[in-house]
C-alpha cells in the first residue's frame, strides 16, 4: 500500500517534470517556427530593387520598399531623440531627487501604468492631439506616438540602473564639492552607462517593430519621405497594407519587409542583452 | 571655492532638479491627456448612443448606428482563450526554468523565451495569417470539429481564421512575459523553505504545489494580470487572424473582431464624424479596461513587495 503511494507520487512528479520540459520545448519550437518561416519566405523577396526602389503598383515588376525603410529609420530616430532625454530625466528624478516622495511614488506608478496601455491607444491619442488639428497625417506625429511609448521604459531602466550604482560613489563626488547635476552626469551616468544603453536599445527595438500607433499617425506613403510633416512611408504599415492585399507580389514584398524588421529587432535585442551581461561585471 | 561659485552651483542644482521633475511630471500629463482627448473626441457618439453603445449589437457605418458588443465580446473571448493556455503553460515553464533545468540550460531556454517577446506583433500577424491559420484549419480545427463537433464552441467551418487562432497566437505572445515574471517569483522563494520541503522527502512537484505556489501566489496572480493587460490591447497579430467581422458567435471557429482590431481596420475608412467618434469611444473603453487592470496589478504587486520584504 505504502509502496503504491510512493509509486503514484513518483509518477505524478515525473509527469509534471515532463510537462514542464515539453512546455519549454513548445515555446522554443514556436520561436524557431516563426523565425524559419519568415526567413524562408522573406529571403526570396530580397534583391537590389527591393532595397533601392520605390514601391510599384501591383503587376509591375521590380518595385522595392526603400522609401519605407528610410521612413522607419527617420521616424524611429526622431522618436528616440524625443523620448530618450525625457525618459532619462524622469529616471534621474526618481533615483536622485523625489523617488521616495509622494510625487515620486505616483510618477513611478503612472509610468508603470503607461507601460501597460495598448500602443494603439497611444496612437489614437496622438491622432487626436496632432493629426486632427494639423489636418493631415505626418511622420512627426508617428515619432511623438513612439516617443510616448519609450519614455516609461527608459525612465524605469534609468532609475533601476542609477539605483545600482553604489551610494559611496555618489557620496564621494558630492563630498568633493561637485554639484549634484555634475555628479549625475559625469559619475553616475558613466557608472550606469551600459545598463542605460541596454534599456535604450531594448526600447528602440520595441518601437521599430510597432505598427498600430503608426496607422493613426504616420500612415504610409508610396513616395520618398520628403518632410516629416507629411504622411511618411514605413515598413510596418507597409507590411500590413501589402499582406492584406490580394496581390501575390505585394504579399511577397510584405514577407521581405517582415524579415528586415524581424532581423533588426532581434539583432538589437541580442546586442542589448550582450551589453547587459558584460556590464554586470563592474558591480562585483 | 568662492562663495559666488557655490551660489551658482546651488542654482544650477535647483534648476536640474526642476527640469528632471518636470520631465517626470509629464507622465501625469500623458495619462490625463489620453483620457481627456479620448472623451472629447468621442463626444458625438457618447451623446448619440449613450449606454446603448455598450449593449447594442449593430455596427453599421452605412446606417450610422454603432454598438460595441461584438468588439467587446471578441476581445474577452480571445483574451480568455489566451489566458487559459498561457497561464498554466507559463507556470510549468517557470517551474522548468527555476527548479528543474541545469542553470546553463535554464539561461539558454530563458533567452529563447525572451526572444519570443521581442518579435514584433506584426510578424506574429504575418506568420499567423499565412502559416499558422492554414495549419490550424487542416490539423487542429478539422479534427476538433470531427470529434468534438457536438459542442457548440467547436462547430462551424474550419477556416483557420477566427477566435481560436487569435487566442492561441495571443497566448504565445503573452507567454514570455508571464513566464519570466513567474520565474522571478519562483526564485524569490527562500531556499530554506524549499529545502525544508525536500528534506521531508517531498518530490519537486509536491514542493512546487504545496510550498512554492502558496508562498508566491500573489506574485503569480500579479504575473497573470500583467499578461491579461497585454492580451486585451494586442492589436496587429489579432487583426491579421481574427477575421474582422462584426458578429457574435458561440463557435470559436467563426470570424469575429476585437476592440483593437476594429480600430486598426476601420480607422482610415472612417470619414463621417460620428463613425470616427464611435471608434474613439471603442478606444476609450479599451483604455479604461486596461487602465483598471494596470492599476489593480500595480497595487497588488506593491502589496506583494511589502509582504515579501517583511516575511522571513
Amino acid at each position: 500500500m505504502r509502496l503504491r503511494r510512493t509509486m503514484y507520487r513518483k509518477i505524478l512528479n515525473q509527469t509534471v517534470n515532463l510537462t514542464a520540459l515539453l512546455s519549454a520545448c513548445i515555446g522554443l519550437f514556436f520561436l524557431a517556427w516563426i523565425i524559419v518561416e519568415v526567413m524562408k519566405r522573406g529571403i526570396t523577396a530580397f534583391n537590389i530593387d527591393f532595397f533601392t526602389k520605390l514601391p510599384t503598383p501591383p503587376g509591375v515588376e521590380g518595385g522595392g520598399v526603400a522609401n519605407a525603410f528610410i521612413g522607419t529609420l527617420v521616424i524611429t530616430v526622431i522618436s528616440t531623440l524625443i523620448g530618450v532625454p525625457v525618459g532619462i530625466l524622469s529616471g534621474v528624478y526618481l533615483s536622485e531627487f523625489g523617488g521616495k516622495s509622494l510625487l515620486g511614488k505616483s510618477v513611478r506608478f503612472t509610468l508603470n501604468v503607461i507601460m501597460g496601455i495598448p500602443s494603439i491607444i497611444v496612437g489614437m491619442f496622438v491622432y487626436t492631439l496632432i493629426v486632427i488639428p494639423i489636418g493631415h497625417f505626418s511622420g512627426f506625429a508617428g515619432s511623438v506616438a513612439l516617443a510616448i511609448i519609450i519614455v516609461p521604459v527608459v525612465a524605469r531602466t534609468t532609475e533601476d540602473m542609477l539605483n545600482l550604482v553604489p551610494p559611496s560613489l555618489r557620496e564621494s563626488a558630492l563630498a568633493l564639492g561637485a554639484p549634484h547635476w555634475k555628479t549625475t552626469i559625469s559619475i553616475l551616468f558613466r557608472a550606469a552607462k551600459s545598463g542605460m544603453i541596454t534599456g535604450i536599445l531594448l526600447a528602440t527595438a520595441r518601437i521599430s517593430g510597432e505598427t498600430a500607433p503608426l496607422l493613426f499617425t504616420a500612415l504610409n506613403s508610396p513616395y520618398w519621405p520628403s518632410s516629416i510633416n507629411q504622411p511618411t512611408a514605413n515598413l510596418t504599415v507597409t507590411i500590413f497594407n501589402y499582406a492584406m492585399s490580394p496581390f501575390a507580389e505585394w504579399q511577397q514584398a510584405a514577407w521581405g519587409a517582415s524579415l528586415l524588421i524581424m532581423a533588426t529587432v532581434l539583432a538589437t535585442t541580442l546586442t542589448a542583452r550582450y551589453i547587459a551581461r558584460e556590464s554586470t561585471s563592474w558591480k562585483t | 571655492m568662492t562663495k559666488k561659485n557655490i551660489g551658482a552651483h546651488a542654482l544650477a542644482d535647483r534648476l536640474f532638479r526642476f527640469v528632471t521633475g518636470t520631465a517626470a511630471a509629464l507622465a501625469f500629463v500623458i495619462i490625463a491627456g489620453i483620457f481627456v482627448e479620448l472623451v472629447r473626441n468621442s463626444s458625438l457618439s457618447l451623446r448619440e448612443f449613450g449606454f446603448e453603445f455598450l449593449y447594442s449589437l449593430e455596427w453599421n457605418p452605412v446606417k450610422q448606428t454603432f454598438g460595441a458588443v461584438s468588439s467587446i465580446y471578441g476581445t474577452l473571448v480571445s483574451t480568455c482563450i489566451a489566458m487559459i493556455i498561457a497561464v498554466p503553460m507559463s507556470l510549468v515553464i517557470a517551474l522548468f526554468l527555476a527548479e528543474l533545468a541545469h542553470p546553463t540550460l535554464s539561461q539558454v531556454v530563458g533567452y529563447g523565451i525572451e526572444l519570443l517577446a521581442a518579435i514584433p506583433s506584426i510578424i506574429y500577424g504575418m506568420w499567423g495569417l499565412f502559416v499558422f491559420a492554414p495549419f490550424m484549419a487542416d490539423h487542429v480545427e478539422a479534427p476538433l470539429e470531427q470529434w468534438l463537433g457536438f459542442l457548440p464552441i467547436f462547430r462551424g467551418p474550419p477556416m483557420g481564421i477566427g477566435m481560436l487562432t487569435a487566442g492561441i497566437i495571443l497566448a504565445l505572445m503573452i507567454l514570455p512575459f508571464v513566464s519570466a515574471f513567474m520565474r522571478d517569483v519562483f526564485n524569490m522563494v527562500p531556499g530554506v523553505v524549499k529545502e525544508a520541503g525536500y528534506g521531508m522527502g517531498a518530490t519537486t512537484w509536491e514542493v512546487t504545489a504545496q510550498v512554492i505556489i502558496p508562498y508566491g501566489i500573489k506574485g503569480l496572480v500579479g504575473a497573470s494580470f500583467i499578461g491579461l493587460g497585454r492580451a486585451l490591447g494586442e492589436t496587429m497579430a489579432v487583426t491579421f487572424v481574427i477575421g474582422n467581422s462584426h458578429s457574435v458567435s458561440a463557435s470559436l471557429f467563426h470570424a469575429g473582431n476585437s476592440i483593437a482590431s476594429t480600430l486598426a481596420n476601420e480607422f482610415t475608412e472612417a470619414s463621417e464624424p460620428l463613425y470616427l467618434h464611435a471608434l474613439v469611444e471603442l478606444g476609450l473603453i479599451l483604455f479604461i479596461i486596461t487602465l483598471a487592470i494596470q492599476i489593480i496589478a500595480q497595487l497588488w504587486l506593491r502589496r506583494l513587495g511589502k509582504s515579501i520584504g517583511g516575511g522571513l
